[in-house]
């Protein structure tokens, strides 16, 4: 059972509690931009298998949206963080690449 | 290759058992085919067979990472059904599902196709004014649906429990010519079958890396060496943006867990496949005994091949309420296979941006009944390099123009 700690209100939640929400960091695009940038945002979402960043919503619980960094390979999970954050935290990216040291970082 | 029948049988019962052949060969790669199929399931092997029946193209090669039919194939509940709502979708299931008739003869291997109805419940009444819409659509497309009374679906199902307390059940959509078959046999049967034809099945050999030249591909790396090739398949499911990736482009598909289980064997008491969607599980019984049970998605992303526990809770709570006899049954085995889930919920049979590589996949949770009928249009498109009628709408590029097939809104659920 996969288990996150709520970076909100810190609850260990296990996985009957947390609504998945998919990938995180999408850079949106809207009216006005390229077919092949909106088809990517909407549709090509990062399939990795790895590690994986996404967005999770403590729906049982806080209510809060945050994210988690993620591995889709093992479920292994590394660690989670605020929504409000444009990019992976350096102590969960330094912990990521401490332990699959061929990953290539977030990008 | 000798032939199975029932003289063949005759013969090797005075014989020990000891004269049936192999199956299918296991050959080293050669240095270069006209066509590699990468994945040996279902899917990879009917586009072989195919390619070899339909279009004459025998100089196949199919690279299978782990072993024949190990992926979802061997992983699925067995259902065959075309009762879909888009044009698209019902003409390349009902080319499935008529395939998968007279398969057995095809292919001479007993693939135990059980034509035994199935019945999609309808739980509320916006399920009912859709599913009248199903009937009415594939009358049109010449799918062979109808739509049936609470007292006739208790007819069919007597264990079924039509007045339950949440979902009564309204009436159901029903094909007749919807059933179930031996799920491991069809990848067998057309293993078998590609085998005779002189098709190289090449088991435990992963692919590691696409090679291409111009824009074209000119073959695939393996843990087996280098493959060289005209034409590339990719029919890998779960790992298909895996591979996208090696031949450098992404896929709008995701890979998650799909559940499913079955119950100790118990004696004959259903002989049709029941969907129940607005609770969300489906269940049949196999000749075996078992009570096969599926649900939905769980929903995240995974590699893993195993779902949450929860998840099944979830399914068997929902048919224990709409079938309260098997409320007592043990859950034999549960497992999960990794389905590839696009963003309308329909496959893709595709050309890619790279050239003479084509693939199939994002079958999601509904791939086994469409075996044939991909195989037979995936064989089509890379034969002739262009999309014949039952592929021409499933191209990847969809997604960009906004050409949606879309079943996820048409079944209300993951189908």
């Amino acid at each position: 059972m996969l288990i996150l700690e709520c970076p909100y209100c810190g609850v260990k939640a296990e996985e009957t509690e947390l609504s998945p929400g998919g990938e995180a960091h999408l850079k949106r695009f809207g009216p006005g931009s390229s077919d092949a940038d909106f088809e990517a945002y909407m549709f090509a979402r990062k399939n990795p298998k790895g590690v994986h960043f996404e967005r999770w919503r403590h729906a049982y619980g806080c209510g809060k949206w945050f994210l988690a960094a993620r591995c889709t390979a093992t479920l292994e999970v590394f660690g989670t963080y605020p929504a409000q954050s444009s990019e992976p935290p350096a102590d969960i990216v330094a912990k990521i690449k401490a332990k699959r040291p061929e990953w290539k970082g977030f990008s | 290759m000798k032939r199975y029948s029932v003289f063949a049988l005759a013969r090797e019962a005075f014989n020990h058992h000891q004269g049936w052949e192999r199956a299918w060969k296991s050959p080293t790669p050669k240095a270069s085919y006209d066509a590699v199929i990468i994945g040996a399931g279902g899917h990879g092997l009917a586009t072989a067979y195919y390619l070899g029946k339909n279009h004459g193209i025998r100089n196949v090669a199919i690279i299978e990472k782990g072993w024949l039919g190990g992926g979802n194939t061997g992983r699925n509940t067995t259902i065959i059904r075309s009762n879909y709502l888009q044009d698209p979708s019902a003409a390349i299931y009902e080319k499935a599902r008529s395939l998968y008739e007279t398969l057995s003869q095809d292919l001479n291997y007993n693939i135990m196709f059980s034509p035994r109805g199935l019945l999609m419940l309808a739980q509320t009444h916006h399920e009912v004014r859709g599913y009248l819409r199903t009937v009415h659509a594939n009358n049109l497309q010449g799918v062979a649906t109808e739509w049936i009374t609470p007292e006739r679906v208790k007819a069919l199902v007597p264990i079924i429990n039509i007045d339950g307390p949440r979902y009564p059940i309204l009436g159901a959509l029903y094909q007749a010519r919807g059933g179930t078959a031996r799920h491991d046999a069809v990848a067998w049967g057309y293993a078998r079958a590609c085998s005779e034809m002189g098709m190289d099945i090449i088991q435990q050999c992963e692919v590691t890396g696409v090679r291409s030249e111009n824009g074209k591909v000119t073959g695939v790396e393996t843990t087996k060496g280098f493959i060289g090739t005209r034409k590339l398949g990719i029919v890998v499911a779960g790992h298909s943006g895996q591979v996208a990736e090696m031949a450098g482009f992404r896929l709008p598909v995701e890979s998650m867990a799909l559940q499913a289980l079955v119950s100790e064997p118990i004696k004959p008491c259903m002989d049709v496949v029941v969907m129940a969607n607005t609770v969300h599980g489906y269940m049949s019984q196999s000749d075996k005994g078992e009570m096969v049970i599926g649900g939905g998605t769980d929903g995240f992303n995974n590699y893993t091949q195993r779902g949450s526990f929860h998840h099944i809770e979830e399914t068997l709570r929902a048919l224990v309420e709409t079938f309260p006899m098997i409320s007592r049954l043990k859950m034999l085995r549960q497992w999960g296979g990794i389905v590839d889930m696009t963003g309308d919920r329909s496959p893709i049979i595709s050309k890619t941006p790279l050239g003479n590589c084509f693939i199939n996949c994002g079958w999601g949770t509904g791939g086994f009944k469409a075996i044939p009928g991909s195989g037979w249009a995936m064989a089509d498109l890379m034969a002739r390099g262009e999309p014949g009628p039952l592929a021409a709408e499933f191209d990847m590029w969809r997604f960009r123009e906004g050409r949606f097939i879309d079943e996820s809104v048409a079944a209300g659920v993951a189908h």
